[in-house]
């Protein structure tokens, strides 16, 4: 499986990573060689395997409907790279 | 004292003949004298850990001490430790102090346990020789020219060094067992769901288990009792009753029957670390075991699906990291996805970026069935050759790494190459299973060899047994690297 330039940058939009011009042909290249070592997967036959999404047959447990954690909102927002009001600042989305 | 085993350690403790203090001391002594050399450690803080072996030694004093109460543990800079820096190896997590404990710092600061600061790992624990980490590369002990592996090789390193008598890592793929091997130190993956994730920074969430690197089996076992145990919190915690893991260490190993898969002894293993790995199973049928022949068909294709699957978990967990609430935010954007973009670009590094695309490709519409879900078929695949194995042996042996370590940059250039030195270690995450690795001599050039053991579901506190049972018989797990003249390594 081959990628092209157009697939790397679309990935990499996706991923919300910005990818310069200039780095993209490296990008291609590893990602082409990482794509050709699992394509490996495709000769076996695997028609009738359920799929395996855990190690162990986990079921979600249930807890009471009460609250059990205390207020840390403080703590939490201390290490946030901006607050103001006790709120998360980002750039303005809308105008 | 820096050889001595956690019983004896803990015993000199409750006797009085040391203070934790004055261990503790005596180990921060020995990272300050060579971490410069290493670069095992990220980060330590003298007065945290002398106040918590003070308190340590004030609960000696009344009474109420456990094994480890007053032993400094070195922790793996992926679990969150309150009021530490907790950077996960990575640009993107730098300036993060946790505000809150993971489950099992939780454990180790109720046992008594000193934190004697945090080890260096590959970033985001995606690497396998500790070449990717924001904080630089670490060197292995037994050869600055080598890797220590990854991604726990910081604390492998530590443990090797005896910069501490204990220390946590995690596996994913094998980022336990494989720089134990590498380093020379005894490493064990518990069964996934036995050691909770809560607060363990996420790679690969179905595949991540934390677990001790120590210089034995015995004093693992220790650990792994305080490590291991229901916890609410993570939705994959196992609910078993606690266990004492120490429980069957004596046990002679008479009629234990050892599987030898084929594949696992076929090209790409060095010669070296076969010869070593074929005198570790002379040694153990001397212990009265027996060899059985065995196959793990499937084993060829662990690679390919862990490289879907590892990366397609990650893509998700490390969505998380955007700028907003904790970590590295870019200096300069122009409005909400650009500073997403350019954090994501800047914060982390190469490796962890590749995997980020591979997940997010592997994921996208049009490729889902293609790969992520034919990895997980081939995941079952894989899970059920051990489950046929395990009908015709009690245990797996094996190499855990193809070759002795390799040289520092040797294969940073190629992601391919790099991820082939996980070969023998990734079914294992794969089907949930406990491995483990142990000192079994040394390759050609010096360089430490290790013994892999594959148990079945559950089947640690037997594991440690036939682990502890080849450490009595032998002394690879005793033999000290050739650094330190004057700092007391060899003495």
């Amino acid at each position: 499986m081959s990628l092209n330039l157009a697939d790397v940058k679309r990935i990499a939009h996706l991923a919300r990573i910005a990818v310069e011009e200039d780095e993209m042909p490296g990008y291609l290249q590893q990602l082409s060689n990482i794509l050709n070592l699992v394509e490996e997967m495709q000769a076996v036959d695997t028609t009738g395997i359920e799929p395996m999404a855990h190690a162990q047959d986990v079921v979600l447990r249930l807890r009471n409907d009460v609250a059990t954690e205390i207020d840390r909102h403080a703590a939490y927002q201390a290490v946030a790279p901006q607050v103001e009001a006790d709120l998360y600042l980002v750039p303005k989305v809308i105008e | 004292m820096i050889n001595t085993s956690l019983k004896e350690l803990s015993a000199q403790l409750v006797s009085k003949k040391i203070s934790s203090v004055e261990l503790t001391q005596t180990f921060l002594d020995r990272i300050k004298g060579l971490n410069p050399k290493l670069n095992a450690f990220i980060t330590i803080d003298e007065n945290k850990s002398l106040a918590q072996a003070k308190a340590a030694d004030a609960l000696i004093a009344s009474g109420k001490a456990g094994p480890l109460t007053g032993i400094p543990v070195a922790q793996k800079d992926i679990f969150c430790a309150e009021g530490w820096l907790s950077t996960c190896g990575s640009k993107m997590l730098h300036n993060f102090v946790s505000p809150y404990d993971a489950h099992v710092i939780e454990q180790f600061n109720r046992s008594g346990a000193v934190n004697l600061g945090k080890t260096n790992m590959d970033e985001f624990a995606m690497g396998s020789s500790n070449e990717t980490s924001y904080f630089g590369k670490v060197k292995n002990p037994w050869d600055l020219d080598a890797v220590p592996g990854g991604s726990s090789g910081g604390s492998a390193a530590a443990v090797a060094a005896r910069l501490c008598p204990a220390a946590t890592g995690t596996d994913t793929g094998g980022s336990i067992r494989q720089p134990a091997a590498l380093n020379g130190i005894t490493g064990i993956k518990p069964t996934y769901g036995v050691v909770s994730r809560y607060g363990m920074i996420a790679f690969a969430s179905s595949l991540d288990q934390g677990g001790p690197m120590a210089k034995s089996a015995e004093d693992c076992a220790l650990l792994l009792n305080v490590m291991a145990g229901f916890d609410a919190r993570d939705s994959t915690s196992l609910e078993r009753e606690k266990e004492d893991y120490g429980r069957d260490l004596d046990q002679p190993l008479k009629g234990l029957r050892i599987g030898l898969p084929k594949e696992y002894f076929a090209a790409g293993l060095s010669a070296d670390v076969a010869q070593a790995i074929e005198a570790a199973l002379a040694e153990y049928r001397k212990l009265g075991a027996q060899t059985v022949d065995i196959s793990l068909p499937n084993s060829k294709l662990a690679v390919p699906v862990y490289y879907v699957l590892a990366p397609a978990e990650a893509s998700s967990n490390l969505a998380r990291f955007d700028g907003v609430r904790y970590g590295y935010r870019a200096p300069e954007y122009t409005d909400l996805a650009d500073m997403y973009g350019k954090t994501r670009a800047q914060g982390f590094g190469a490796e962890v970026k590749r995997r980020i695309m591979i997940g997010t490709y592997v994921l996208s519409a049009g490729y889902y069935d293609a790969y992520y879900l034919k990895a997980q078929k081939l995941r079952r695949l894989i899970a059920q050759d051990f489950t046929n194995a395990f009908a015709q042996c009690d245990m797996i042996m094996g190499p855990t790494s193809p070759t002795t370590a390799f040289n520092l940059g040797e294969k940073s250039d190629d992601p391919v190459s790099m991820y082939l030195s996980d070969i023998y270690t990734i079914a294992v995450n794969l089907a949930g299973l406990p491995g483990m690795s142990i000192p079994a001599g040394f390759g050609a050039n010096g360089r430490p060899v290790g013994l892999q053991i594959i148990g079945n579901y559950f089947s640690e506190a037997k594991m440690l047994n036939v682990a502890h049972q080849y450490q009595m018989a032998t002394d690879w797990h005793t033999r000290l690297p050739p650094l330190g003249e004057g700092l007391g390594v060899r003495g």
